[in-house]
């Protein structure tokens, strides 16, 4: 996970303008980064072809608006990285 | 093409959504008002309708690809080049390969090239989403229709 991190807190601080230092692991991508969904896309963009994988988002995004899950579990960055690590698995399972 | 309509794609040539590439041809045409400002005395054709004409070309290889489930909006363009002017009468081929289909989006590479040289080029990235309504959608199946798409990448296989 740590190197998913690594890689993705790259990815947003390149992708975003932001610096690097800012963003930690606890990090919640909108709320604390303030990224928004047009800069999120570019991030998820450059995620996917990072680590060969689709990022499930409208999923994500349909099971946040619907209150099933608080969007920390997708948006905290290293519930991010965990969801990416699993992804990465299943596509190499 | 028809200019004022925004329709940019007068004949898909070919159509591939598992090798994720598209190739159409257009001809501007040698009349319109938008040359009539753009510009008096020197018409061209707009550097943006340019850049509508690569993101549409790559918005049916998109739709092609998802059997006309959602429909790709343009969300963002990314290193636009104009090479040269386009001029009325002028005909045009244009390409545009997938690089991506993700999950509500969507970024195509393309370019369009006339008498084999390249005029401009761009990356496109489109939010997909479901149709707003089925007018548009039977609109959009309508002009598939028109510009040649194949009528088996109209619905799920």
């Amino acid at each position: 996970m740590s190197s998913t991190f690594e890689t993705v807190a790259g990815i947003i601080a390149d992708t975003c303008d932001i610096d690097r230092d800012k963003i930690t692991s606890e990090s919640h991508a909108i709320n604390d980064l303030g990224i928004d969904s047009l800069d999120f896309l570019d991030v998820a963009f450059a995620i996917d072809k990072a680590f060969g994988i689709k990022m499930p988002l409208e999923q994500w995004t349909q099971e946040v608006n619907d209150s099933k899950v608080s969007s920390d579990e997708y948006f905290v960055l290293c519930n991010l990285c965990t969801n990416i690590d699993k992804l990465v698995a299943a596509k190499s399972a | 093409m028809r200019l004022e309509y925004f329709q940019m794609v007068d004949r898909i040539v070919s159509l591939d959504p598992v090798a994720r590439t598209i190739r159409m041809e257009g001809l501007v045409p040698e009349q319109s008002p938008i040359f009539e400002g753009h510009f008096p005395g020197h018409p061209i054709l707009p550097g943006v309708l340019m850049i509508e004409t690569i993101a549409q070309t790559g918005g049916w290889l998109v739709l092609a690809t998802l059997r006309f489930a959602a429909m790709p909006f343009l969300l963002q363009v990314k290193e636009a080049k104009m090479r040269s002017f386009v001029v009325p009468g002028q005909h045009l081929e244009t390409e545009a390969r997938l690089i991506h289909d993700g999950s509500g989006y969507a970024v195509i590479e393309g370019s369009i090239t006339s008498d084999g040289k390249k005029v401009a080029d761009a990356e496109i990235r489109y939010r997909v989403v479901p149709f707003p309504n089925e007018t548009l959608r039977a609109q959009m199946l309508e002009t598939a229709r028109r510009i040649e798409v194949p009528e088996a990448y109209f619905h799920a296989a």
